[in-house]
């Protein structure tokens, strides 16, 4: 088959070509077909993508024919291909779930650009997940960046909702900085390699002998971690997204905070493991502790953050800046086992954070707010989605039998292999501060019953109902069976600090 | 059948009950049923498993794999099965007598009650079950969870507060404490999986052994060793039937039988026998001992001072436990099967005198033997077993207990044993003297007097008075259980 030959630029041409299509329509109901379709064809490829890795290894596929230096190659193993699945199936169920939330929370005049936009972000976010340029990669960045400040103020405008273009601007100034960063860093390397992919770097660099003895190679890396930091919201560089997540609408914080700030991550995973990763960095410069101690800050301001919140949406994007600080912690251990955990990390927390989000914005869709006071009663009132927040919670606390438990297994036994005691000890009690912020919504949701003068409501439509469970059962099913998710991220992992050969 | 199929089935047949349960809900007479079928299916089926297990078999079952080199995995041995048989049989005279209580005081959402019984009766038959740390941790964290409807059964504020004691105790213990121990454990051994003779024997020792008991034994949260033993009295809000089978049989013993399985299993006896840093648990657990029998001495409400008396009693077993002779290992195991009749005995007697005369305080029970003559008598019963006094079963476990104790000379054991059986009598025998002999106070109203609690309640309670009394006589096989488990009987 041709088109199976050409996957790896389908898979972002697809909901790119899609973008401008949706805009010559403009008929709403068309355009969200058009975009439904082109998310799920998306998620087809990715799987397709992922099963080619898994047979015969890595995919180098070469763009319009030319070779890699001097034209564009994007290069598919595992751990891209698995971040792909991620990114995509977040993408499937949003479009599905993003019907009514979006009808109400939108302007109908501007309906078809939210689905415009937002298969623009799709397509930016998996172009960097793809692409073995670098260059690339920030071309990429930049897209999904620009539409997922627009996605985040489409639902406002100077009368309705004003916060959400603040929330919007000063997620543009400071992804912009990062961006910039990221940029700057590019440069630079490009100053002492003279390339622009990937694996050409990381043999320019080993040739150079690393970093230790190229100021230029160091102020590099520091400009890239510091820009990916921005990007991923890692402590201290977090304060863009509580607003952001909090301000959009529903289908958007789902969107984003599922997927957005892992592309990040993985790109920091590229940075560390793959262009510098031929040299042993953590040994030769101190980035590592730089990370690990940000990473355990983030758990902690993350999560006690978390407690103190009432809306619920922004509760849930401070825990998100504790589940960051989990994921960076493994890439600052650096061991195969902390690093396994930190991919298994970020597709579990992708599934969870995407289906509490979905619950949450089932709640704001019929409640229409989304703070801790207006859940009473609703353990009553909307069983079907209060039962998926609880089970995808149990997940976040990392139970046994959810996904989250499995994050923390191997999570902890990487830090403990790697003689980090009190770390571990650390990594396991923030984990229970989790307790404390889904616990008390639980609390509130379950055992107040509803103010008498409200309106009695019910669980949102089935459009929203089975996305919402479907990313709810499958945290569940990747506790139970982790055998797959663990196998891709150890073999990931091992491939990563092979150096990606 | 054979034995893994029937290893499987007792995980399958509480979650078939509760789905039967769940389907029959809107017809009491029908669910009520359902779980008696269900709860006299499970007993059952430990029954077959028993003579195989007795017979030196050990029938294994691998569920599933959960990680890569790790699944979850159940066997049949001698010390779960003893477990086992304990919450099996004892769920069938509990669901009699919730069908009393819950019915006699009008609870509400009882479906939802009994199914969460089902599912918890299931969570306990992995633990007893489970044939490595990964599976019990599971298991463990499960009951954990679905136990949690149960304590929070009346939905009021105070039921709200006790939930949160509840989970954040125990969730904070095993997260915090028992799963670094049991990823420690991975990481030094390489294996999981329970071992006669232990699995970190010869592959640990000095300070690291004392560390790991520390980590196992306070994430054991389940145990109730002080400092941690909050989240028990607070436990008491539930409903009496939850107390009895959740709090004096099912999720203690889940904690003390993990304590023993993770003594002789993971750690070994020899050991920390040969272990300087492990002596600590002997005086926590006699220090515990001590303090909650003093402090049931103080209690007026009849259930936190069964409480009370159930943290003192969990100590005895962990206590028994960390002696580490095989004789007191024995008395520990017994004491697991001893512990559970009587002290299910007096919780159906405290809600039994709930329901017939809404009484909750013990200064309230003047006489009320007298209008009450089964619940107090079965009282007096396990009253005994509790001090330890023949003709009931808690004579036996503590017999055992000495033994060890004198064999390995630890004379500060045999001080707090009589110690403390002193002060158990000193707060269960005054409130059966009470009871019977102190004149009941003038009834103010005739047509509102009391007489005994509703028929299902007197069954139950009754028979638990009577098995503890048999036990005394007829210790042939948890004793053999229990000897199986320590190497003092081999089967060839």
């Amino acid at each position: 088959m041709i088109a199976a030959n050409h996957y790896p630029i389908l898979q972002v041409i697809v909901p790119l070509m899609a973008a401008p299509l949706c805009v010559i329509v403009r008929n709403n109901i068309i355009v969200r077909y058009v975009a439904t379709l082109a998310s799920w064809i998306a998620l087809f490829i990715a799987t397709q993508l992922m099963m080619r890795v898994m047979d015969d290894g890595p995919i180098r596929y070469v763009l319009g024919g030319w070779a890699a230096p001097l034209g564009i190659e994007y290069r598919i193993d595992l751990l891209n291909a698995f971040l792909l699945i991620i990114i995509t199936i977040i993408g499937a169920l949003v479009s599905i779930y993003g019907r009514f939330p979006v009808e109400k929370e939108i302007p109908e005049s501007r309906v078809y650009l939210y689905y415009t936009v937002y298969l623009l972000a799709l397509s930016g976010l998996l172009g960097m997940t793809v692409t073995g340029d670098m260059f690339n990669q920030f071309v990429y960045l930049e897209v999904a960046a620009l539409s997922s400040y627009t996605l985040i103020a489409i639902g406002s405008s100077y009368r309705i909702n004003r916060k959400a273009l603040v929330a919007s601007f000063r997620y543009l100034v400071l992804g912009t900085i990062g961006g910039t960063f990221f940029v700057i860093g590019i440069g630079l390397i490009y100053m002492a390699t003279g390339a622009l992919n990937l694996l050409d770097m990381a043999a320019r660099i080993q040739e150079l002998g690393g970093v230790a003895d190229s100021r230029t190679l160091q102020v590099a890396l520091a400009f890239l971690i510091v820009g990916l930091g921005l990007k991923m919201a890692l402590f201290p560089l977090h304060l863009w997204q509580p607003e952001a997540y909090t301000q959009s609408p529903s289908s958007v914080s789902v969107f984003l905070a599922a997927t957005a700030t892992k592309v990040a991550v993985y790109l920091m995973m590229r940075v560390l493991f793959t262009v510098f990763g031929s040299v042993d960095l953590f040994a030769t410069t101190m980035f590592d502790e730089a990370l690990l101690i940000l990473a355990v800050m983030a758990m902690f301001v993350g999560s006690l953050s978390a407690i103190w919140q009432v809306n619920l949406k922004r509760l849930l994007a401070y825990s998100s800046i504790a589940q960051i600080g989990y994921i960076i912690l493994g890439v600052s251990i650096g061991n195969k086992m902390a690093l396994a955990g930190s991919i298994v990390h970020m597709f579990n927390h992708a599934l969870i954070k995407g289906a509490l989000f979905m619950a949450v914005g089932a709640v704001f869709y019929r409640v229409g707010s989304s703070t801790l006071d207006d859940m009473r009663g609703l353990g009553k009132q909307m069983p079907l989605t209060m039962a998926a927040f609880t089970t995808a919670g149990l997940s976040l606390i990392g139970v046994p039998l959810t996904a989250g438990f499995i994050s923390k297994w191997y999570l902890v036994t990487g830090v403990l292999q790697s003689g980090h005691w009190l770390v571990a000890i650390l990594i396991l009690f923030s984990s229970l501060l989790a307790i404390f912020y889904i616990w008390k919504i639980i609390e509130v949701a379950y055992f107040q019953s509803a103010p008498a003068d409200a309106q009695p409501v019910s669980d949102p439509p089935l459009s929203m109902l089975l996305p919402m469970w479907g990313l709810t059962l499958l945290a569940v099913y990747f506790g139970i069976d982790a055998e797959t998710t663990g196998l891709i991220s150890q073999m990931a992992a091992e491939y990563l600090l092979g150096g990606g050969q | 059948m054979s034995p893994e199929n029937l290893l499987l089935l007792l995980l399958l047949i509480p979650l078939i009950g509760g789905v039967a349960i769940v389907i029959t809900g809107r017809i009491p007479n029908v669910r009520e049923g359902a779980t008696l079928i269900t709860a006299g299916a499970l007993f059952w089926t430990v029954l077959q498993l028993l003579p195989i297990v007795m017979g030196g078999a050990q029938p294994e079952l691998h569920l599933w794999k959960m990680m890569p080199g790790l699944s979850l995995t159940l066997k049949a041995d001698a010390l779960g099965m003893v477990f086992a048989l304990v919450a099996s049989g004892l769920w069938i005279i509990n669901s009699i007598y919730s069908i009393g209580y819950m019915r006699g005081n009008k609870e509400k959402n009882q479906t939802r009650f009994y199914l969460c019984f089902a599912l918890a009766l299931s969570s306990v038959m992995g633990i007893a079950m489970a044939s490595n740390l990964l599976t019990l941790f599971v298991f463990y964290e499960v009951l954990t969870l679905v136990t949690f409807p149960l304590v929070t059964h009346h939905g009021t504020e105070k039921a709200k507060k006790a939930g949160r004691t509840y989970l954040g105790i125990l969730l904070a213990t095993s997260v915090g404490l028992q799963l670094l121990a049991i990823l420690l454990t991975w990481i030094i051994t390489g294996s999981l999986d329970f071992t006669e003779g232990g699995i970190l024997a010869g592959k640990a020792d000095g300070v690291i052994v004392g560390i790991l008991l520390f980590l196992y034994m306070y994430g054991i949260g389940k145990a109730a060793l002080m400092p941690i033993h909050r989240w028990l009295p607070a436990a008491m809000v539930a409903p009496t039937p939850v107390s009895a089978l959740l709090h004096a049989v099912a999720v203690v013993k889940a904690g003390v039988f993990s304590v023993v399985r993770i003594v002789v299993h993971v750690f070994g006896i020899d050991l920390l026998a040969n272990n300087a840093y492990s002596e600590w648990l002997l005086y926590v657990s006699g220090g515990t001992i001590l303090i909650a029998s003093t402090i049931a001495l103080f209690q007026d409400n009849l259930k936190r001072r069964l409480a009370y008396s159930t943290i003192s009693q969990l100590s005895y077993v962990v206590m028994a436990t960390a002696i580490l002779t095989p004789i007191s290992v024995v008395g520990a195991i017994f004491h697991i099967m001893a512990h559970a009749f009587g002290k299910i005995t007096l919780f159906f007697a405290a809600g039994s005198i709930y329901t017939a005369a809404h009484k909750t305080e013990i200064s309230q029970l003047d006489g009320i033997g007298r209008k009450m003559p089964w619940t107090m008598g079965a009282f007096a019963v396990g009253s005994l077993c509790m001090v330890g006094l023949p003709p009931t079963a808690g004579f036996i476990s503590k017999w055992h207990m000495l033994v060890g104790a004198l064999q390995s000379d630890q004379l500060v054991v045999v001080a707090i044993l009589s110690g403390s059986s002193l002060l158990a009598a000193s707060y269960l025998f005054p409130i059966v003297f009470r009871a019977f002999f102190k004149a009941p106070p003038p009834v103010e109203d005739p047509h509102h007097d009391h007489g005994e609690a509703p028929l299902p309640i007197v069954i139950a309670l009754t028979s638990t008075a009577a098995l503890t009394i048999a036990l005394f006589f007829f210790h042939e096989i948890p004793l053999t259980l229990a000897k199986m488990v320590t190497g003092l009987m081999v089967i060839p």
